[in-house]
C-alpha cells in the first residue's frame, strides 16, 4: 500500500509548499472556472472567454517589463478589454468581429512586449511563463489574493444567478420581465475577466481556455440540469487539475529530459479526456441522451 | 438557361404518398398523403412542431422518409432539384456584409455551382428581370444586410424563382413581417404563381393573409394531414378527427380562428398561434 | 534611415516576396473568415499550427511540416467534432487539445526554442529560399481552392437551408474551407507569426466591409488594405527590429478604425439627409 503511495505520490509530494499552493490554488481555479464555464457555454461566449486570455497576456508582459506580478496585468488588461468588447458589438456576428480586432490589437502589444522583456529584463523564460502558466512558481503572497478573488466572484454569481439564467437563456423575455440584460451581460463579463486572469495565472493565458471551456462542455453533455452541469463541471475542472499536478510532479523523473513534463500539459490532456468520455458515452444505445440539435 | 418541362394538364406536380417520418423513433409525420396540381397555391397550415419543415425536407430530398414514396413530376425526390424553388424563413445576416441585393439574386441563379463566377450579359439581365418581377429593383444595389425583412423576403423568393421552378416551397415566410408586409409578399407569390404556372406550398401559422389566395389547404397535426379546400378543412368534425380531441374552428369577421377545448370558446388555445403551441398539445 | 539593403539583402527580398503572397492569400480568405464569422477558428488554426511548429522543433524536422499537419488536422478535427456540438465550444477545445500538446513539445525541448518562438512572432529575417518557393506554391493551390469553393461557399455563408436545398454539400463545403485555412495559416504563421497571422486574416476585410457592399469590391479593396499593412510592416519591422507581428496589428487596427469613422459619418449624413426630406 505505502509503496503503491509511494509510486502515485513521488516521495516529498506532501511536504512540498509549492505543491501545498499550488493544489490550493488550482482546485480553488478550476472549481470558479467550472461554474462559470457552464454560463460561458449556454451563452456562446468562448470566444470571448478565449480572448480575455490573450488580452490579460498582453498585461502580464508589460508586468513583466515593470517588474510587478504577472496577476495584475492579466486582471487589468482582462477586465480593460472585455468591457470594451461587450461595449463595442451587440449582434452576435458584429460581436465575433469586435472580439476579433480587440485581440488583434491585445495580441500586437503582447508580442510587442514579450519581445522587450526577454532583450530588456534578460528573463529569456517570459513568453514562456506568461503562455503557458508556472503553477509551481506562485508566491505564496499571490494565494490569499487569488482566494480572495475567487470568494468575491462565487458570491457575485450567486447574488445575480437567477438573472444571469434568464439573460442567458432568454434575453427577450428577460428584457420583459425588466432585467436590465446590458448590466448583468456587462457585470459577467467583468466576473469572466477575473476568473480567467486566475486561469491565465496559472496554466497560462494560451490554456486557460482549456480550464474554463472543457470540463463545463463536458457536463453539459452528461446532465441537461444547469445547476447539477456547475457542480460536474467544477469537480471535473479540478480532479484535472490536481491529477495534473500530482503527474506533473511525478513526471521529474521521468524521461527524456528528467526536468519534468508541464502541468498545463497534463490539465490539457485530462480534460479532453473527460470530454471524449462524455461524447462516447452518448454513441452507446440507450444512454438516454437527446442529441443537441446543432445551432446555426 | 434552363428550359422549362412541359406539364400535362392533369398530371400532379408533386405527389407524396403515404410516407412515414420518424427522428429516433419518434413518429413526426405518419401516413401523410398529398397531390400538388401545376398552379395550385396551397397553403401548409399547422402549429409549431406539427412537422411543416420537416414535410418541406421530404420534397426537398434532403430527409427519406421510411415509408411511401415522394414524385416531383414524376421522379422520386433528390436533393439539388432545379424544379423546386425554397425560400427559406429568415436571412440571419450582418449588417455590414458586403452583399448587395443583386448579389444575393445572383446566388439563386448558379450559387450551387463551383468556381466562380464570370461576368455576363445575360446573367446581369437574368438577375434584372427577376428583381423588376419582384418589385426589388429600386433597391437592387442596396446592402442585403441593411434591408427590411419584407425586402429581404422578396429577394429570397427572386432567388428561388430564378431555376424556373415548377413548385415553389415557402417556409414561413410571413413570420418576421408586419401585416402590410405579408400581404404584399403573399399577393407576390400568388401573382408570380399564377402568371408562371408555377405550384406554391406556403407555410403559415396564420391562413387568414392566405384566404383570398390559397386553392387547398393542408393542415398538418399531431402527424397527421389533411387537404382540401378552406370550407372543406376548417371543420370543427374534420379537425377534431386530426388532433384527436374536440377543437373548434371560430370565424369572426371573415377570419378564421382553430381553438383547441370543448364547446366554450372563450377557455380555448388558439392552436396555429406561435405562443401556445405547447399549452395545447397537451 | 532607410538603407537600400531592405531592397536588396537576398533575406529581404525573400521577406518581401513572402509577405506578398501572404498578403494576397490573406485577403481572400479573409473575406470568407469575415462574412462567415468563424474568427475564432481563424484565431485557434494559427495557434494549433504554432504547436506544430513546436513538435517539428523537438523533433528536428522541417517546422514547415509539423505546421502545416497540425493547422490542418486542427481544421479537420473542428469539422469532424462540429458536427453534434456549438461551433465555438469546439474550436476552444481544439485549441486546447493542439496548445496542450504544444506546452509538452516546449518543454521537451533542451535547447532554448528559439525556433518555436519564431514561429509565435513571426521573423522576416527567417524566410529562406526553399520556403519562399513552398509558400508561392501553397498559396497557389490555396487560392484555386478557394476559387473552386466561391459560389457555393457565398451562398452557404448567406443561407445554409438555400445551400442544402441546391444540393451542395454544406458540411463537406465547411470543412474543405477550414482546410484551406489551415493550409494558408502554415505559409502565413512564418512570416507574422502565428499570434498575429489571425489580424492579417481579419483586419483588412473588417476594414472594408465598412467601405463597400459589393463582395468584389470588398476583396478588392481587402487586397490593397492587405497589402499596405504587410508592406508598412515589414519596413518597420526592419528598421524597429521588433516582432513584425506588432505593427501588422497595429496597421491593421488602425485602418479599421479610420474605416469605422467613415462609416460613422456616412450613415450620419444619410439620416440628416433622411431627416431633411421627412421634414
Ligand atoms: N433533425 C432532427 N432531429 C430530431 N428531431 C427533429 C429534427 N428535425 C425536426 N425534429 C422534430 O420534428 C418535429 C417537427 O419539426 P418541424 O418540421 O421543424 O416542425 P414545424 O412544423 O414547426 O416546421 C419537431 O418536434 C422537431 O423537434
Ligand atoms: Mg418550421
Amino acid at each position: 500500500m505505502i509503496r503503491f503511495l509511494n509510486l502515485l505520490f513521488a516521495p516529498g509530494f506532501f511536504q512540498n509548499t509549492q505543491v501545498m499552493n499550488a493544489l490550493l490554488l488550482g482546485g480553488v481555479v478550476a472549481a470558479i472556472s467550472g461554474v462559470v464555464g457552464v454560463f460561458v457555454v449556454i451563452r456562446g461566449q468562448s470566444f470571448v472567454g478565449h480572448a480575455i486570455a490573450d488580452f490579460g497576456g498582453a498585461g502580464a508582459a508589460i508586468a513583466v517589463l515593470m517588474g510587478i506580478n504577472t496577476l495584475w496585468g492579466f486582471l487589468g488588461f482582462g477586465v480593460l478589454s472585455a468591457a470594451v468588447v461587450e461595449l463595442m458589438g451587440d449582434r452576435a456576428r458584429e460581436h465575433d468581429l469586435a472580439t476579433g480586432i480587440v485581440l488583434s490589437v491585445a495580441l500586437g502589444v503582447e508580442s510587442l512586449f514579450l519581445y522587450l522583456d526577454t532583450h530588456f529584463t534578460g528573463q529569456a523564460g517570459a513568453p514562456m511563463m506568461i503562455l503557458f502558466g508556472s503553477i509551481f512558481l506562485i508566491k505564496p503572497s499571490t494565494v490569499s489574493i487569488v482566494v480572495a478573488l475567487t470568494a468575491a466572484t462565487t458570491v457575485i454569481i450567486i447574488t445575480i444567478y437567477r438573472p444571469l439564467l434568464l439573460c442567458s437563456i432568454d434575453p427577450d423575455l428577460a428584457r420583459t420581465r425588466g432585467v436590465p440584460v446590458r448590466i448583468v451581460s456587462l457585470l459577467f463579463i467583468v466576473l469572466l475577466s477575473f476568473v480567467v486572469a486566475e486561469g491565465s495565472f496559472i496554466i497560462g493565458a494560451l490554456l486557460s481556455t482549456a480550464l474554463l471551456i472543457g470540463p463545463a462542455a463536458a457536463a453539459i453533455r452528461i446532465t441537461h440540469k444547469l445547476g447539477l452541469a456547475m457542480l460536474y463541471s467544477a469537480v471535473l475542472g479540478t480532479l484535472a487539475v490536481w491529477i495534473g499536478i500530482v503527474l506533473a510532479y511525478d513526471s521529474f523523473l521521468w524521461p527524456p529530459v528528467r526536468r519534468g513534463w508541464p502541468v498545463s500539459f497534463f490539465v490539457c490532456a485530462l480534460i479532453l479526456l473527460f470530454y471524449l468520455l462524455t461524447r462516447l458515452r452518448e454513441k452507446l444505445p440507450g444512454s438516454g441522451i437527446m442529441m443537441v440539435r446543432r445551432v446555426t | 438557361m434552363i428550359s422549362p418541362v412541359k406539364v400535362k394538364k392533369g398530371d400532379a406536380i408533386l405527389s407524396i404518398e403515404n410516407i412515414r417520418v420518424q427522428f429516433n423513433q419518434r413518429c413526426v409525420l405518419n401516413d401523410v398523403n398529398v397531390q400538388v396540381f401545376p398552379g395550385e397555391f396551397i397553403g401548409l397550415i399547422g402549429p409549431n412542431g406539427a412537422g411543416k419543415s420537416t414535410l418541406f425536407k421530404v420534397i426537398l430530398g434532403l430527409l427519406s422518409p421510411i415509408q411511401g414514396s415522394v414524385r416531383v413530376l414524376g421522379r422520386a425526390a433528390k436533393s439539388g432539384d432545379r424544379l423546386i424553388g425554397y425560400v427559406p424563413q429568415k436571412l440571419f445576416l450582418d449588417p455590414n456584409i458586403p452583399l448587395r441585393a443583386r448579389d444575393l439574386v445572383a446566388l439563386g441563379l448558379d450559387g450551387h455551382r463551383w468556381g466562380i463566377p464570370l461576368p455576363s450579359k445575360v446573367r446581369k439581365k437574368r438577375v434584372d428581370e427577376m428583381l423588376k418581377a419582384v418589385d426589388a429593383y429600386r433597391f437592387a444595389d442596396s446592402p442585403v444586410g441593411q434591408l427590411s425583412g419584407g425586402e429581404q423576403q422578396r429577394l429570397l423568393i427572386a432567388q428561388a424563382l430564378l431555376t424556373d421552378p415548377q413548385l415553389l416551397l415557402l417556409d414561413e415566410p410571413l413570420s418576421n413581417l408586419d401585416i402590410k408586409s405579408a400581404y404584399e409578399v403573399v399577393n407576390l407569390v400568388s401573382r408570380i404563381g399564377r402568371e408562371k404556372g408555377i405550384a406554391v406550398i406556403l407555410v403559415a401559422h396564420d391562413m387568414n393573409p392566405l384566404l383570398s389566395v390559397m386553392d387547398r389547404v393542408l393542415y398538418l397535426a399531431e402527424g397527421k394531414a389533411v387537404m382540401g379546400r378552406v370550407e372543406d378543412v376548417f371543420r370543427n368534425d374534420v379537425l377534431s378527427g386530426l388532433y384527436g380531441y374536440p377543437v373548434e374552428v371560430l370565424h369572426v369577421n371573415g377570419r378564421i380562428m382553430v381553438v383547441g377545448g370543448n364547446n366554450s370558446g372563450i377557455n380555448g388555445y388558439p392552436l396555429e398561434c406561435n405562443c401556445c403551441k405547447s399549452e395545447a398539445a397537451t | 534611415m532607410l538603407d537600400a539593403g531592405i531592397f536588396t539583402q537576398s533575406f529581404m527580398i525573400h521577406a518581401w516576396i513572402g509577405g506578398t503572397i501572404v498578403a494576397i492569400l490573406s485577403a481572400f480568405i479573409g473575406f470568407f473568415v469575415v462574412i462567415r464569422g468563424s474568427s475564432f477558428a481563424a484565431h485557434a488554426l494559427p495557434q494549433a499550427g504554432f504547436a506544430g511548429g513546436a513538435g517539428a522543433v523537438l523533433l528536428n524536422i522541417n517546422p514547415l511540416c509539423g505546421l502545416a499537419a497540425f493547422a490542418v488536422g486542427g481544421a479537420l478535427l473542428i469539422g469532424y467534432l462540429g458536427d453534434k456540438e456549438r461551433n465555438d465550444v469546439i474550436t476552444a477545445l481544439t485549441l486546447v487539445a493542439t496548445l496542450g500538446a504544444g506546452a509538452l513539445f516546449l518543454g521537451l525541448t533542451n535547447k532554448y526554442a528559439t525556433g518555436a518562438y519564431a514561429l509565435l512572432f513571426g521573423q522576416i529575417v527567417g524566410v529562406s529560399s526553399d520556403q519562399v518557393v513552398a509558400t508561392a506554391f501553397i498559396g497557389i493551390v490555396c487560392l484555386l481552392c478557394l476559387a473552386f469553393l466561391y459560389r457555393p461557399l457565398l451562398l452557404a455563408s448567406v443561407s445554409r437551408e438555400i445551400a442544402e436545398a441546391r444540393g451542395v454539400p454544406v458540411r463537406l463545403l465547411e470543412i474543405c474551407f477550414l482546410v484551406v485555412v489551415g493550409l494558408a495559416t502554415a505559409i502565413i504563421v512564418p512570416v507574422v507569426g502565428a499570434l498575429l497571422c489571425f489580424s492579417l486574416l481579419i483586419g483588412p476585410n473588417a476594414t472594408s466591409v465598412y467601405l463597400t457592399s459589393s463582395p468584389g469590391k470588398a476583396m478588392a479593396l481587402s487586397l490593397l488594405i492587405s497589402l499596405v499593412t504587410v508592406w508598412i510592416s515589414i519596413v518597420l519591422a526592419y528598421i524597429s527590429g521588433w516582432p513584425i507581428g506588432f505593427f501588422v496589428s497595429m496597421t491593421g487596427a488602425l485602418l479599421y478604425a479610420c474605416a469605422r469613422a467613415v462609416h460613422y459619418f456616412r450613415v450620419k449624413n444619410i439620416r440628416l439627409k433622411a431627416g431633411i426630406i421627412q421634414c
